[in-house]
Formats: C-alpha cells, structure tokens, sequence
C-alpha cells in the first residue's frame, strides 16, 4: 500500500548533491536505523534535510487543525439542536489539542511553538487550503465533519507510519479522535440526506459547493523528484497525492452514491478494469491561486486569529513568571 | 476597511487595519515553559507519560493537561513535571541497554527444571 516510489541502491548516487554536507557515517547509521522500521527520536542525529521537512510538515498540520477549528467554531451557537452543538463543541475542542499535540512534536526539531505563530500570523506559512472556503449552511458544517475530516483521516492515518517518533505518537492519538469527527459528521450528514426535500437540497447544494475544494484536499498529482524520493526513502512522505486521493474516492464516493445524492462531476467513475477513479482534473490553477492568499477566506482566517493573539496578549503577559524559561521539549 | 463575512461573531470583531498586516511578533520572553504530563488510568496502574503542555505555573499546567490529555475515557490522577527538570540518558548511551534481552540467566524460562525432574526419574526406573 505505501512506497511505491522504490529507490534501488545503485540510483542511490541521485542523492548525493542532496546529502554532500552530511556525515557518511552518521547517515548510513540513519538509514540503517529507517530501514528497520525503528522510529528517529529527537535526540538522535538526522540530516539537515530530514529535520527541515519534518518540521515544515508538522507545523503546516498543527496550523491546518487551529485554522480549521474556523469555520466550524462559527457554527456552535447555531447548531441544530443541543445534541449537534454539544457534539461539535467536543470536535473543535479536539482541533484545537491536535493543534498543541502538534506544536508540541514540532518543538522537539528546535523551533518554538510561538515562533511558529509567529510566522502563520505573518502570513508565511501555510494551512490546509480547504480551510479558506466559507461555511454558508449548517449542511456545509455537516459536509466538513464528514467529508473534509474523512480526508485528514486518509492523510493523518498515512503518516503515522512515518518514522519521526514524536509525529507518530501525536497523530495516535488524533486519528482516535477523528473516529469520532468523521461518525457525527456522517451522522449530521445522512440526517440531511434522509431527511425532508428542503435538507436534501441543502446537503445537495453543499456537496456542489464543496466538490472542488475536496478534491484539492490532497494536492496537485506528485512531480517525482530527487527530492520527493528521498523523502520517500527516508519514510518523511509516505504516499503520493494521487494515491491519497483514489484511496479517499474509493471509501467516501460511495458513501455519498448510496444516498441518491449527485457530485457535480461527470466523469467521476471507477474504471472496473484498473479499479482506479477517473475524474475530470480540478482547476488547479483555483488550487494554487488560494494557496497563495488569494482565496474567498484567506484575509479573514488571519485576522481573526492576530485579533485572538492581540487580545489575548495581556494574559499571556499577565501570567508569564520569569524564574522558569522555556527549554526544548524532548519527546 | 471593513470585513464583510458570513459568521455574525466575524462581524461583530471590530477589525482595524492593522489585522490586514502581520502584528508585532512573540518574542522568546513571551514562551511558557513546558511541563511533561503523566496520567494515571486506572487507580492500581502506572501514571504514564502522555505529552506536555505550555503554563506558566504548575497549576495552569494541571488545568491545561486536564483539557489536553483527561477529556475522554477514564482518568485518576494527572501529574506534571517542568520539562527542564527532567534528566535523560543520551541516545549514545542506547548501546548500553543493548545487550540487556540477551541476559536470559534472569528471566524464568531460562530454567528448565521440569526436563531435569523428567530425566533423573527415568533414569530411575531403569
Ligand atoms: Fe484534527
Ligand atoms: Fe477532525
């Protein structure tokens, strides 16, 4: 199911401009160590490489749970009904731990949770693109829990096969949560789907909305690069963009066909004979031009997080004790 | 300029201009410490090791710990820890650990008496 990009020893020297400043012996060490299946640990040596992509990832997961927390945060004082609200209050509850569980793994590579705040804040880095679309509906809210978590759950359950120990341990830990993210999602989903024609046009009318954004969810189709390899190789990038999202088609499509409910694509099918999906390409030029700032909610998903961290400054400051300072979290 | 949102709570913040443009960074000062979480299950089993949280005194970090790590299933006891005064062997020093499954002079099935009870009573009956 995983690697399928394979490496043999002999196009290993494809690596080598990557790896020139790195020491032979603590490499082979290394790989030797990922290639057992055992797990990098924070103290233990590992190549400037490994540990800058390592770190970007988590940190771009850990900015992509607060920023997430968003548009279904909005939602709480009008859920339908208390069950609804006590249910989705517990699920951005949730977001926001994974956010810390995150920032916590990140930490252990050598930045700081703040001065990755810091740099979402001023807008460079990046979040989950799907997170910049709007919630207009409740039914919106009800697709998100269902189909955008269903999503993170192909992605998070990929890279707890990983071989960094402390992103490992922090994505257990949320893919148990997002058991429950994904069941009243689904829950909230089919309610809508079986219920009057008025629901049913209104789940309709999301999943219209929100088809494109979802297959962005997992990126453009992979170049393979040398560096892409690599981090294959080195158990960083455990599956391809492509591969996510036909695993994703596989499990969720149908889920969505059996409610008699329609996606707004009409080459959207399984090829009996390759069992792979086929769909017409989403406008990536929409995906890119998004991820770069330029979305329907990018502006405001910011502000509304430096009003938080501006408003809240005063208690930060107002509790901070100066005898005890911050040392790097080791595990 | 003001923000034209769907979320009633949006509209209600009064953004300034300055929430366009990134704001005066965190600097290293304004980092809580971290404090390494332990929560104990089950009265009669170990408190394990579950993560940490960022507090500025003891007290916040068992608040936010509870908020962390006690939200679902069963919990007794939480304690936490200031990160920097926990002390650790380095990874060098795995090699010392590595030949420890090998002693197997200290394990219980290392000793298999039951075979020698066998023997000698055979023997007997000859
Ligand atoms: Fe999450
Ligand atoms: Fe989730």
């Amino acid at each position: 199911m995983y690697g399928t990009i394979h490496i043999s020893e002999e196009e290993y020297g494809q690596f080598a401009e990557l790896l020139k400043n790195e020491d032979p012996e603590k490499l082979a060490e290394f790989e030797d160590r990922i290639q057992r299946g055992e797990k990098i640990e924070p103290d233990d040596w590992m190549p400037q490489l490994y540990r800058r992509q390592v770190l970007r990832m988590i940190e771009q997961h850990a900015h992509s749970e607060i920023i997430g927390a968003l548009p279904e945060g909005t939602w709480i004082t009008r859920a339908p009904g208390f069950r609804r609200k006590m249910a989705l209050m517990a699920k951005v509850q949730d977001e926001i731990g994974h956010a810390q569980l995150l920032y916590s793994a990140a930490e252990t590579l050598g930045k700081t949770r703040e001065e990755m705040i810091n740099d979402l804040l001023a807008g460079k880095s990046k979040y989950s693109n799907v997170f910049n679309y709007p919630a207009k509906t409740w039914a919106d809210v009800a697709l998100i829990g269902f189909l955008v978590d269903a999503g993170a759950i192909i992605n998070q359950v990929t890279n707890a096969k990983g071989s960094y120990g402390p992103y490992v341990r922090a994505l257990e830990r949320i893919c148990y949560e997002e058991a429950f993210h994904l069941k009243q999602g689904h829950d909230a989903f089919v309610a809508l789907a079986t219920g009057t024609p008025a629901q049913r046009a209104m789940i309709q009318d999301a999943l219209n909305r929100w088809w494109q954004p979802l297959m962005h969810f997992f990126g453009p189709p992979d170049n393979i690069s040398t560096h892409t390899k690599l981090l294959t190789r080195w158990k960083v990038k455990m599956a391809t963009n492509d591969e996510m999202r036909q695993w994703y088609l596989d499990q969720y499509v149908p889920k969505i066909w059996e409610l008699g409910l329609t996606l707004p694509d009409p080459a959207l099918r399984k090829d009996p004979e390759t069992g792979k999906w086929e769909y017409s390409d989403p406008d990536w030029d929409e995906f890119f031009r998004v991820i770069n700032g330029d979305g329907p909610l990018n502006k405001e998903r910011l502000a509304v997080r430096r009003w938080a961290e501006e408003h809240g400054r005063w208690i930060r400051q107002a509790l901070q004790k100066p005898e005890r300072s911050y040392v790097t979290p080791f595990a | 300029m003001k923000i034209i949102s769907l979320d009633p709570r949006v509209e209600r913040l009064e953004f300034r201009e300055e929430h366009w443009q990134p704001q005066r960074p965190l600097t290293a000062g304004e980092q809580w410490p971290t404090y390494e979480v332990f929560h104990m299950k089950k009265r009669g089993t170990q408190p394990v090791h579950v993560g940490i949280v960022h507090a500025p005194t003891p007290e916040m970090a068992l608040a936010f710990a509870k908020e962390q790590y006690a939200r679902r299933g069963t919990t007794v006891r939480l304690w936490v820890v200031p990160s920097d005064q926990v002390y650790a062997t380095s990874p060098e020093d795995e090699a010392i650990f590595a030949t420890t499954p090998e002693k197997i002079h200290r394990e219980p099935f290392a000793y298999k008496v039951k075979e020698k009870i066998e023997r000698y009573k055979k023997s007997q009956k000859k």
